[in-house]
């Protein structure tokens, strides 16, 4: 009769290695979290003046008046910029963003786009982003970056009057907000939408392989 | 490292791995769970229980109260709100409130008086004549509304601070409590060192005219570092008080401190 041993190392190593560490993970669905709740308290502000000519559905808002959704923004924001801070730090520190988003060439851009929109966009390694995703993720950095800064701006406009001059005045940083609001949206449908026609890419953001 | 032994005589080696690579799901799971608990948390914190609404309203509340300590805490009484040139100003400059123009107060500025209570040497009541010999400035800035728009408007009066010095305010007191003149009785609190503010105004013209109706004739207290709900139109008393007497919209939820 033989006995069997499993060594921890073999435990350890015998599932797939770690796509999304745990910090990673973490701070990724507490960002998702603190968007939606952004977002949808957002559009109840906006509909209390409308930049443009339309209102958002009242069922998307979140709130129930102008009062309640500024109360979620202004509780929820602290959620998207602690979180969003600390997600940059160990972002630049770990030297994730270098490795995971850099570089980004137009070429390999262009490359990817082509073969995505032909379906030959393979996603074998799941560690290693095509340059599709490098764009996309490292700008939509930037555009968390930029919606909180202008959205200081508009809370702060006289004590923290150099955000606003970073837009021009007041009502652009407003507009600023909308637009980055807009890309946000924009980038959500797509990252979702390619989530579920990669599930295990999910799954790794999910339990980490 | 450590070696685990597992000794099970009699069962097959195969079926033996199949059963480790169950317990394999087992142990993401714990990982998944130690990960879930987390935002499980975060579930309370964000006060994200929709089922319970009025534990979620007393979360946000209680946020909404911070966020008045944290913009107190960041106000700087120096910080100008920025001013502008003639040409900038907003015509015509937008008439907002809760109610239509039709049925803003209409005040008789012969019978108004501007009564003063609470921690203050001298409570007597002042006529518009009286306040209108009072030294006056001017300032074009931005009123920016909760709703979001904005306006940049001339409006001139007396600096509230040196009004206070006037009537021998204490200005160690928390508040200045306005009164107005509003159907349904508007009235807003006014944290003392935003009343101190330098361009915080006693408002009596617009546009170098007497400040019509639709802006509150006869006393607007304009202050450029507040939201515009702060800013109360149609004034008749102001109080000097250390107590929080709550305000119109304030208590229906809007951010007490509303600075900009």
């Amino acid at each position: 009769m033989a006995s069997l041993t499993v060594t921890d190392e073999q435990v350890r190593s015998t599932p797939t290695k770690v796509i999304q560490p745990a910090w990673v993970r973490v701070m990724h669905w507490i960002n998702a979290l603190a968007m939606i709740l952004m977002i949808l308290s957002g559009w109840q502000i906006y509909n209390a003046s409308p930049l443009f000519g339309f209102s958002f559905p009242r069922e998307y808002t979140l709130g129930g008046w102008l009062g309640g959704g500024l109360l979620w923004h202004f509780a929820a924001m602290w959620l998207l910029m602690i979180n969003g801070l600390a997600y940059l730090i160990t972002g630049f520190a770990t030297g994730r963003f270098r490795k995971k988003l850099l570089p980004i060439t137009p070429s390999g851009v262009l490359h990817d786009v082509r073969a995505a929109l032909t379906f030959k966009l393979g996603h074998d390694d799941l560690t290693v982003y095509n340059y599709v995703q490098r764009l996309l993720y490292a700008g939509i950095i930037v555009v968390g970056v930029l919606i909180v800064l202008s959205g200081l701006g508009m809370w702060k406009p006289v004590q923290l009057y150099y955000l606003v001059m970073l837009f021009g005045d007041y009502p652009t940083a407003r507009y600023v907000h909308f637009f980055c609001m807009a890309a946000i949206c924009v980038f959500l449908v797509i990252h979702v939408l390619l989530a579920l026609l990669v599930p295990k890419s999910l799954r790794a953001m999910i339990i980490g392989r | 490292m450590a070696k685990r032994s597992f000794l099970i005589p009699g069962v097959d080696k195969r079926l033996l791995i199949k059963d480790a690579i169950k317990t394999m799901p087992d142990f993401t799971r714990r990982r998944f769970i130690a990960g879930g608990a987390s935002l499980g948390a975060l579930t309370l914190l964000t006060g994200c229980d929709v089922v319970d609404s009025s534990s979620a309203d007393t979360l946000l509340s209680q946020v909404s109260k911070f966020n008045d300590a944290v913009q107190a805490f960041i106000f700087n009484p120096d910080a100008l709100a920025p001013t502008f040139p003639e040409s900038a100003i907003t015509k015509p400059f937008p008439f907002n409130a809760y109610y239509d123009l039709d049925d803003a107060p209409d005040v008789d500025g012969k019978d108004w008086k501007l009564e003063v209570r609470g921690l203050v040497d001298n409570k007597k009541s002042w006529t518009l004549d009286e306040l209108y010999k009072l030294p006056q400035v001017t300032q074009i800035t931005r009123h920016i509304c909760v709703e979001g728009w904005s306006a940049i408007g001339s409006w001139t009066g007396t600096p509230l601070r040196d009004f206070l010095k006037l009537i021998g305010a204490d200005t160690r007191a928390k508040y200045v409590w306005f009164q107005c003149a509003d159907k349904d009785g508007y009235n807003s609190p006014l944290d003392m060192r935003s009343a101190l503010h330098p361009q915080t105004q006693m408002t009596f013209k617009y546009a170098n005219e007497i400040l019509p109706r639709a802006y509150g004739f006869p006393m607007k207290i304009r202050v450029p570092t507040k939201l515009g709900f702060k800013n109360p139109k149609y004034v008749v008393s102001m109080e000097v008080t250390n107590d929080y007497k709550g305000g119109y919209w304030e208590d229906q939820g809007y951010n007490s401190f509303s600075g900009s």
